[in-house]
């Protein structure tokens, strides 16, 4: 795994619909709140990894330039990281290598959307090719809301219950958005609500789904040494995964999903996590749609496949249940595509470190952090503990 | 600051591109051109895969045995879409479907019609994934992934 490599400190945006700052500045909004936190200063800093959607969402090429001031990264390395959905995991990784390989001690990860400036599932789109698949493909909701129904007949569960179990991560998600200050939606919604509410692409509805939101977050990845000089309460990496799926959406199993079971084995097994569900205090699982949230449950070995809803419906997944998941809230509540999976590190970091405030849950020591990106195609998984 | 609405620019990007087939997918669509779906197997793994492929992705070696397959087969999931945005190609509501055309070894993506797709309910009530489905064609074709108009319930 390298040397040993920690995050010594975030710092968010408020999300949401930021037509109040322009784009570099909401990117300075972060930086700034992470060395504010760090009382670190732009002249410590190594090198710099940044990262959006594809540029076709941003309308400007090379974000990494655009925003070289607002991150203090001239005359550093730097480097852009861009897989989609899962861009901020990647971002997180890029940093995690850059530090775990011994050519940097601090490095600065920024991920950052403003998804009302543009058009997300257009964007999403020309991630498929114009010959083929761009034209059955109605952007993400499209592609996720055939995976559920291959999973529902896989398992054979019944449309109810998973209907019920989706309302029921809608419900507790949003609540548990409220005390989280950062978050974006904050709305009280009824399971029948959810159940009732306009179909986006059928079975899933509006309230399944992430709104567009601005907003960045920074986070400090820092060498050991580092992390005892400046004697700041670490946030240790304890297992990094990623996987990549085959292009054409129909050559493979989006049910049994290797590209998510093999990033969180390899996290695992880094991570020496035998019992997730077990040996996870918390989760920061990357779940734009309520119904791809329980899939990922049981890629990632939460429960066994086809257990998922039951095991939603029991409260397994609540703050108070076994294993929480997204206690801020998660994707679902605030979605700015290039910063959401820096956000569930981040999330997670805060957990571990005992600095998440109302949504802190008791204890945390070990996290899960994770996010997908592409027409289902990358999924990435961070593990962050409060040992080394 | 707040409650106070900042100026905003409109922009629009618009490139041209010209993106070379390459001979494999060129004899892909010259077979929809002629009522014919065509695949590649796999010489290693043997499996087929459709649309025809210039190698396998798995086996990595050249998928070059070309097959014709049929145009019948299941429903594996669809996707009922019925909003617009910028950029779509196909006009909605559509439905997107994954198909697994008998005798081959990936799922084939296109879409079900041939029923009134504006009301959903009603659409519901025909379309099921494993249901047998039916390629139709266009008549005006030519060459492109659209000579097959959708697929129809059997
Ligand atoms: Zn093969």
């Amino acid at each position: 795994m390298g040397r040993p490599v920690a995050i010594i400190g975030v710092g968010q945006t408020k999300h949401g619909r930021r037509m109040d700052v322009s784009y570099p500045e909401l990117v300075r909004e972060a930086v700034v709140a992470v060395f504010n936190e760090t009382g670190l200063t732009p002249n410590d800093i190594d090198g710099v990894v940044s990262g959006t959607m594809p540029s076709m969402m941003e309308g400007i090429a090379l974000t990494h330039f655009y925003f070289a001031d607002a991150m203090q990264a001239a005359g550093k390395p730097i480097m852009k990281t861009e897989t989609c959905g899962s861009t901020g995991v990647s971002i997180a990784h890029t940093a995690y290598y850059w530090v775990a390989s011994g050519m940097a001690d601090l490095v600065l990860a920024v991920g950052h959307e403003k998804m009302n400036e543009g058009n997300s599932q257009a964007t999403m789109t020309t991630v498929a090719e114009p010959f083929y698949q761009r034209y059955f493909i109605s952007g993400a909701p499209g592609v996720f809301s055939m995976q559920s129904q291959m999973w529902m007949d896989r398992y054979n569960i019944p449309e109810e219950k998973i209907r019920d179990a989706a309302a029921f991560i809608s419900v507790t998600h949003h609540d548990d958005a409220f005390d989280n200050p950062y978050a974006h939606i904050k709305m009280k919604v009824t399971m029948d609500e959810v159940k009732n509410a306009r179909i986006i692409t059928y079975p899933v509805r509006l309230l399944d789904v992430c709104p567009n939101s601005d907003g960045a977050c920074a986070v400090i990845f820092a060498s050991k040494d580092m992390v005892k000089k400046l004697g700041r309460k670490p946030a240790w990496v304890k297992g990094v995964g990623y996987r990549g799926e085959e292009y054409f959406f129909g050559d493979s199993d989006k049910v049994v999903w290797e590209s998510a079971i093999q990033a969180a084995k390899q996290a695992y097994d880094q991570a020496g996590i035998k019992n997730p569900r077990k040996e996870l205090d918390v989760a920061e699982v990357y779940n734009p749609f309520t119904f791809q949230e329980m899939l990922f449950y049981e890629c990632f070995g939460f429960c066994e496949p086809g257990e998922s809803p039951d095991m939603v419906l029991k409260g397994t997944f609540t703050r108070k249940g076994e294993l929480p998941c997204d206690p801020s809230g998660g994707t679902l509540c605030t979605n700015p595509i290039g910063a959401t999976g820096l956000i569930r590190v981040a999330e997670a970091a805060l957990q571990v470190t005992g600095k998440a405030g109302d949504h802190q849950i008791p204890k945390a020591k070990l996290a899960l952090s994770h996010a997908m990106g592409g027409v289902d195609q990358f999924n990435g998984i961070m593990i962050l503990g409060s040992k080394l | 600051m707040e409650a106070k609405e900042y100026k905003t620019i409109k922009t629009e990007i618009r490139l041209p591109y010209e993106l070379a087939y390459g001979a494999t997918w060129t004899r892909f669509f010259e077979g929809l051109k002629n009522k014919t779906i065509y695949g590649t197997k796999c010489t290693k793994c043997g499996r087929i895969l459709v649309p025809a492929r210039s190698f396998c992705p798995r086996c990595f070696v050249d998928a070059d045995q070309w097959v014709e397959v049929s145009q019948v087969g299941t429903l594996i999931a669809w996707c009922y879409t019925n909003y617009k945005y910028f950029g779509m190609p196909t006009e909605p509501p559509f439905i997107g479907s994954l198909i697994r055309l008998n005798g081959t070894d990936v799922n084939f993506l296109h879409l079900m019609g041939g029923f009134d797709l504006n009301n959903f309910d009603e659409v519901k009530k025909i379309i099921k994934s494993g249901m047998k489905v039916e390629a139709v064609w266009s008549d005006d074709r030519k060459g492109h992934i659209m000579d097959i108009k959708y697929f129809r319930p059997l």
